[in-house]
């Protein structure tokens, strides 16, 4: 559906980046394979100018120009004869050379790199329908936006050098403020979409002049500019004001953000024309030469956006994501549940009905495609991703499940749900992590002195298996050998699981309840038994903390991220990922699969979504919009929507299938740290930092938009201000951040927490 | 706009690089410098940045030292270690020279390793489970709004704490009792804990009502009993009201009919229940609650109650403290309380009542110093063959008395903080000079006061510096006479007894102990007494010298054995006051001390009357001492 409505788009802007190729026929991106020098260009509708002497030369280039001033500087006469004479030999190797240190550089991928190319190698070709018409696949005549594809490749040294290029330190403010005035002046309408341009302009010349060692300069262009910028990009602002030295930009994370991702922007066709021209008239270079270099513009046709609109899906680290990037199909629909004979014992009528449905942890909310059993259009291929076969022990689970779901309350806005709070007493601010299992029999504790805990919250003890020497002596065949295997010695309320040496940041059951995954500021991730209450593997790949580990709804496989940007899937019985999904810019905070088991999301502080596909590795989803570092994620259980919330205290809600963000739910003042959908989806649960406990009529939310006619195409949807008709309450905690929520199988919802006396 | 103010970073100045620089031995350029000062000043914020992080995915909102290290050691920097603490540090000028510290003490690692009082373990994590909200109802706060200060306290709560309050406050002794049971024992009341804080810090207001005062002190007590609540730095806030009842001149005391001594006794119990307990989790308690005793045992300004609260404070922190505080000033503090004891005048009747009750505090205080420093060094000299080469030092003591000597910090250490503002202000031995006195020159000086009021004998020859079988055979002798002495009979041998009618007897047949023991002390005594006399502070031998034709031995005080026999015949009896002491042998804590305090109502009520407006002062005595001139009276007990 989403395909058919884009084409006419698509094929517009199709035109538009061809256009664009010409415009800007070098292009300037660092994967480029060969060590021609690119000639200068042809069909230039936008004079390139004299400042940028040779046309917008590829990065190499700019290194070599720079290298060879360094020696004139110096009377290195003879060296730079020889440089010039060697200029076509030296740049191969310079380029290989750079090459060698990109792969280097990027600390997260070693051995499972494959997978990362593979994926970047095919979001290129899935976000650039141009590349396939144009001839060369992936060459230099790869349009500007191609470059996203070597978006991966931090280079520091490649990559500063882009900024050895200068104008004059002195006029930078002037330039800026030129610019200010500009866009102040223009019509209402293109001043809101043409404001975008302030903040990454603002960093890119800051960083300019700071390369270039204007210290001064740079301060009072800071000083002088900062203030203008959206208050949302404060953390980053901060973060840049400190950085008033050369040496200093080398290790700056937040700086290779900036430098290795073109920030993006849409803006429509009007406005665009509107900069073009005054860029042209001014013959302002400096900032041309920014803008070529170091954004993206997406230009589309039509209306321009008005500010609420822009405001609503800006503020990520790296600009909005690109309209291609959240093309690519998404089977959202839930997989088919095994037919499982439910034994109708005394159970009621309802079960019967209730049999129907498909057997799932998290069932439809409306019985799509169930009813008849027939395939969901938007559910995957059933083994699409092969899904571990069903023991029999998981059959009396899902009959369980059934049962229990049979006693269900459906919750509405008239019937909210009752809310059991699980307070944990003297963790002493230690508290990092609450998991619940499914069917709420066993809670989990990540704590920060590296310990996991498992508590029972029925009055069955935990009790661990017999060592095996003691097994030895049991009756194998006996009825009741499950029982006997247990050692009963070993029961009492709570385990402790020691093996982590840093902080455990997330804790996840395995849906069959026999397994606990923890990760850890010590980079590793470790399966637990809960039968013996040891440690089975420790995955080790990621090289630094892992913020958030989530177990599959189908379990076996399992998504981990972390500081190194990597999110990795894994399968227990491997000790390597089989996939590495990169592409966020900074850490990944949180995870989340897919009901159906073949996409995860992941949240990062760059302060974007991405949707990722297990099967081919590709991103395709990137959701934009919030303010702060993202650290809760929530499927909805029909698999269609993603609901998240951020450090600045908002939760997003999000359509998967068209890509768009489709409501914000307002009202905590904190971040967020937990999301739950209810069993059925009516409503959606939100725990924050705040010791609140927010319920939001989900329904609605949902509702209201779809009614709406999403001018999907576009993507640029008017968010209703709703927030408060959404909100169905708000539950106080005693001095009690909520870190977890979770809904049982009939609707209850539980929600934990550390006491912060 | 809001992030210009943002952008004022904390900066290092150039001299700390340089100094810095110099204490590693490198000198720095002007230029060096100051492009290093940038350098750590970037690297600075950068890993401040970084350290947010690891707050922000452990879920708290306080950015911990522990977070700034492994930012640090995420970074291939070395972390910093020592400041993991949770008090916060304090950091100190030096005053010449704009040199700032942070206070690292250093720490006796044999000390630490020996100490007796382990801290407690953490409280075990749990979970615990409650129906929040039924339906979505059941809401008990209002929603939507904004939650003041006192608003988040929920309801239950805030029923809970009316309901504690009003029925420890309230008439009825049953309920308070009830309540207090609960207040021990509820294990969801720590968020109320502030309240109730805030309540007992009234006992400022309600200095005038003895019963209430007792009851916020119960529920002090209650709340240090709840193994439920952490306490944390609330329990300065405690310790403070708590001393407040020990040491202030209540309002109360106005009346002599109120019993105000018992409560101060009550009120030094606590404070010792206290700070055994949780005196772990306030640093340098233990030296501030010293110095404020101190402070009001050496301020001749303050009335006898407060001293009395003192040395009763004293004596239920344990006997170290005694030794520290009360002993090196009882010489100081002796010649005024024998001024007030030898006013035989009407108008000081009261003064002296009140004296004697000091009187009577200090001897029950020193008895049990001497004995448990035979005890220590008995033991010390058991097990201190093994290698343990300090003979009677404190520091020998420590671990052979658990329970009762080891405060949390070494006594040696400064005292910091609001203590080294009290410390500056009190006028008294400072800790540094003070070194502990060898038991014998201690019993000699004690005895030189006490004389045979001492309950505790020992052979003071000059033997006794090196032979510590001495002492090692007494103590059992007292000892064993803890648990089958009566209180009666106790009260009898070692409490003074200013008896004007004689209402308890004397019961001088129960103590054969004394007997044995006068003679040998009293020998010893004057054999020593030269010795220490010239080691006695000036005051003291002052004191003592005032009136020198009073005693014919020259031995021991001679006002309380006169008192013991004078009543019979002498002028009419107006006072009838029974001082009591009472050794309690109450499970392995040591003995306690309580006074028991009954007046004679009719008359002693007509003439306090006359002085009910001021409070005994011994500073306030306008008139010279009258000197004891029956000479033939102050002898030793005829026993």
């Amino acid at each position: 559906m989403a395909a058919v409505q884009d084409a006419p788009v698509e094929a517009d802007n199709e035109k538009e980046i061809k256009t664009e190729t010409l415009n800007d026929a070098a292009g300037n991106h660092a994967s480029a394979a060969g060590g021609v020098i690119p000639s200068p260009p042809v069909a230039s509708t936008s004079s390139s100018g004299p400042a940028k002497a040779g046309g917008p030369g590829s990065e190499e280039q700019q290194t070599l120009m720079a290298v060879l001033q360094f020696l004139k500087k110096n009377n290195f006469v003879g060296a730079v004869d020889v440089l010039r004479r060697e200029a076509g030999i030296l740049e191969d190797s310079d380029e290989s050379q750079g090459q060698e240190l990109a792969a280097s550089a990027l600390g997260g991928a070693e051995a499972g790199d494959a997978t990362c190319t593979l994926s970047r190698a095919s979001s290129c070709t899935t976000s650039t329908p141009a590349v396939a018409a144009a001839p060369a696949k992936g060459a230099r005549c790869a349009v500007v936006c191609v470059s996203a594809g070597g978006e991966d490749q931090p280079d520091v040294n490649v990559v500063l050098s882009a900024y050895s290029q200068q104008g004059d330190p002195a006029l930078y403010q002037g330039y800026y403020s030129g610019l200010k005035k500009f866009v102040e002046s223009v019509l209402d309408c293109h001043r809101a979409e043409l404001s975008q341009l302030f903040y990454p302009l603002f960093v890119h010349m800051y960083l300019e002049l700071v390369y270039n060692n204007h210290e001064t300069e740079a301060k009072a262009f800071f000083e002088k500019f900062s203030g203008d910028q959206e208050c949302y990009y404060q953390d980053d602002l901060r973060v840049l004001s400190g950085l008033t030295k050369k040496e200093h930009m080398k290790g700056n994370e937040t700086l290779l953000d900036f430098r290795t991702s073109k920030f993006v922007l849409r803006i429509s066709r009007d406005s665009y024309q509107l900069l073009k021209r005054h860029l042209q008239e001014r013959q302002n270079n400096q900032i041309w030469n920014i803008i070529q270099e170091h954004l993206y513009i997406d230009i589309f046709d039509g209306m321009p956006r008005s500010k609420s609109q822009i405001d609503s899906m800006s503020g990520s680290l790296a600009g909005e994501a690109k309209r291609e990037a959240n093309k690519a199909k998404v089977f959202y629909g839930l997989l088919k549940e095994p037919e499982i004979d439910v034994p109708l014992d005394d159970e009621d009528e309802e079960g019967e009905n209730e049999e129907g449905k498909p057997k799932k942890k998290k069932p439809k909310k409306d019985s799509m495609g169930s009813k008849s059993k027939k395939q969901d259009p938007n559910a995957p291929q059933q083994n699409r991703i092969p899904l571990p076969e069903l023991k029999d022990s998981d059959k009396l689970d899902k009959i369980m499940y059934m049962k229990e779901a049979t006693k269900r309350i459906r919750l509405g806005p008239e019937s909210l749900p009752s809310i059991c709070f699980y307070t944990f007493l003297n963790a002493y601010q230690g508290l990092t992590a609450v998991d619940f299992t499914d069917d709420s029999s066993l809670i989990a504790g990540g704590f920060a002195d590296s310990t996991v805990r498992v508590w029972s919250v029925t009055p069955k003890k935990l009790r661990s298996v017999k060592s095996a020497a003691d097994l030895n002596l049991i009756d194998k065949e006996s009825d009741d050998v499950l029982e006997r295997i247990m050692d009963e010695k070993s029961a009492s309320e709570s385990k402790i699981l020691y093996g982590h040496s840093g902080p455990v940041y997330g804790v996840s059951f395995s849906p069959d309840r026999n397994y606990l995954l923890s990760c850890s500021e010590d980079g590793t991730v470790r399966l637990w038994s809960l039968q013996t209450f040891t440690c089975l593997v420790g995955y080790k790949g990621h090289n630094y903390p892992v913020w958030d580990t989530q177990f599959s709804p189908y379990g076996y496989y399992f998504i981990s991220g972390g500081h190194d940007r990597v999110a990795r899937l894994w399968a227990t019985d491997h000790y390597q990922p089989l996939r590495m999904f990169a592409g966020h810019l900074a850490d990944i905070t949180c995870t989340q699969f897919h009901p159906n088991s073949n996409y995860v999301a992941t949240g990062s502080a760059d302060r974007t979504v991405r949707l990722w596909d297990i099967l081919n590795g590709n991103c395709v989803r990137i959701f934009t919009g919030h303010k702060g570092p993202i650290h809760s994620l929530a499927f909805s259980p029909n698999g269609k929507y993603l609901a998240s919330g951020a450090t600045d205290g908002r939760v997003l809600l999000w359509d998967i299938g068209h890509g768009l963000m489709i409501g914000e739910l307002k009202g905590h003042t904190d971040t967020v740290y937990s999301l739950k959908f209810s069993r059925d989806g009516e409503i959606l649960a939100s725990g924050s930092m705040d010791n609140t406990v927010r319920l939001w009529d989900s329904i609605k939310a949902f509702d209201d938009i779809e009614t709406d006619d999403f001018t999907a195409a576009t993507g640029h949807i008017h968010l209703p201000e709703n927030s408060q008709e959404l909100l169905l309450g708000t539950y106080m905690t005693k001095s009690t951040p909520v870190i977890h929520l979770h809904f049982t199988r009939r609707n209850l919802l539980l929600a934990a927490g550390a006491y912060n006396p | 706009m809001a992030d210009r103010e943002e952008r004022r970073f904390a900066e290092v100045p150039r001299e700390s690089i340089r100094l810095m620089a110099e204490s590693a031995g490198v000198e720095l350029s002007d230029d060096v410098a100051a492009l290093l000062t940038e350098d750590v000043c970037y690297r600075l914020r950068e890993a401040t940045q970084n350290s947010s992080q690891f707050m922000r995915h452990a879920k708290r909102r306080k950015l911990t030292v522990e977070d700034f290290n492994r930012a640090l050691r995420w970074s291939n920097v070395e972390a910093v270690c020592g400041y993991g603490a949770q008090d916060t540090l304090p950091f100190r000028p030096i005053k010449e020279g704009d040199l700032f510290f942070v206070e690292d003490r250093e720490v006796n690692l044999v000390e630490l390793a020996l100490a007796t009082n382990i801290p407690k373990g953490c409280a075990e994590t749990m979970v615990r489970v409650q129906v929040s909200y039924l339906d979505g109802k059941g809401n008990l706060e209002p929603q939507g709004t904004v939650p003041s200060a006192v608003q988040t306290l929920s309801d239950d709560l805030l029923k809970y704490y009316q309901q504690i309050t009003r029925s420890i406050l309230g008439e009825d002794p049953h309920l308070m009792k009830v309540a207090l049971l609960d207040l021990q024992s509820n294990s969801k009341i720590a968020a109320l804990l502030p309240y109730f804080v805030y309540v007992i810090s009234g006992v400022k207001s309600v200095s005038h009502d003895l019963e209430q005062l007792n009851r916020l002190l119960h529920m002090v007590k209650s709340l240090v009993q709840n193994p439920y609540l952490y306490l944390g730095s609330y329990v300065r806030s405690l310790v403070s009201s708590v001393m407040y009842c020990i040491l202030e001149p209540l309002a109360a005391s106005i009346n002599p009919l109120n019993d105000h001594w018992t409560l101060r006794d009550y009120a030094a119990l606590l404070l010792s229940h206290i700070f055994w307990t949780h005196g772990d989790l306030v640093s340098g308690l233990y030296h501030q609650i010293l110095l404020s005793l101190q402070k009001v045992l050496s301020d001749p300004v303050r009335p006898l109650c407060s001293h009395y609260g003192a040395v009763v404070g004293l004596h239920a922190l344990g006997w170290k403290a005694v030794e520290r505080v009360l002993y090196p000033h009882l010489p100081a503090y002796w010649a005024n309380l024998q001024a007030v004891l030898d006013d035989y005048s009407v108008s000081n009747a009261q003064v002296k009542a009140d004296g004697h009750k000091v009187y009577g505090a200090i001897l029950v205080a020193v008895e049990r110093l001497l004995k448990m420093k035979a005890l220590s060094l008995s033991v010390n000299a058991e097990g201190g063959i093994g290698g343990l080469p300090r003979p009677g030092g404190i520091m020998g003591c420590r671990e052979s008395s658990p329970g009762l000597s080891p405060p949390p910090e070494p006594l040696s250490e400064p005292g910091l903080g609001i203590a080294s503002h009290l410390h500056a202000g009190g006028a008294g031995c400072p800790w540094e000079d003070w070194t502990p006195v060898p038991l014998p020159a201690m019993y000699c000086e004690l005895y030189s006061f006490f004389g045979d009021s001492l309950a505790v004998r020992f052979s003071t020859g000059p033997s006794l510096g090196n032979s510590p079988p001495a002492p090692l055979a007494q103590p059992p002798t007292t000892r064993k006479e803890l648990p089958g002495g009566t209180a009666n009979l106790d009260t009898a041998r070692k409490m003074p007894q200013l008896t004007a009618n004689l209402n308890i007897s004397p019961r001088q047949d129960g103590s054969p102990h004394g007997e044995q023991g006068g003679g040998v002390g009293s020998a010893g005594a004057s054999q020593s007494l030269a010795r220490s006399s010239s080691s006695s502070s000036v005051q003291r031998s002052r004191s003592s010298s005032s009136r020198p034709g009073q005693r014919p031995s020259g031995l021991s005080r001679d006002v309380f054995p006169k008192a013991r026999f004078n009543p019979l015949p002498a002028g009419p009896p107006i006072f009838s006051f029974v001082i009591g002491g009472r050794q309690m042998g109450r499970r392995c804590q040591g003995r306690r001390f309580q006074t028991t305090f009954t007046p004679s109502q009719p008359l002693s009520a007509v003439s306090s009357r006359t002085y009910a407006h001021k409070l005994p002062v011994i500073g306030r005595v306008g008139k010279p001492v009258r000197r004891w001139t029956c000479s033939q009276y102050s002898l030793h007990l005829p026993l």
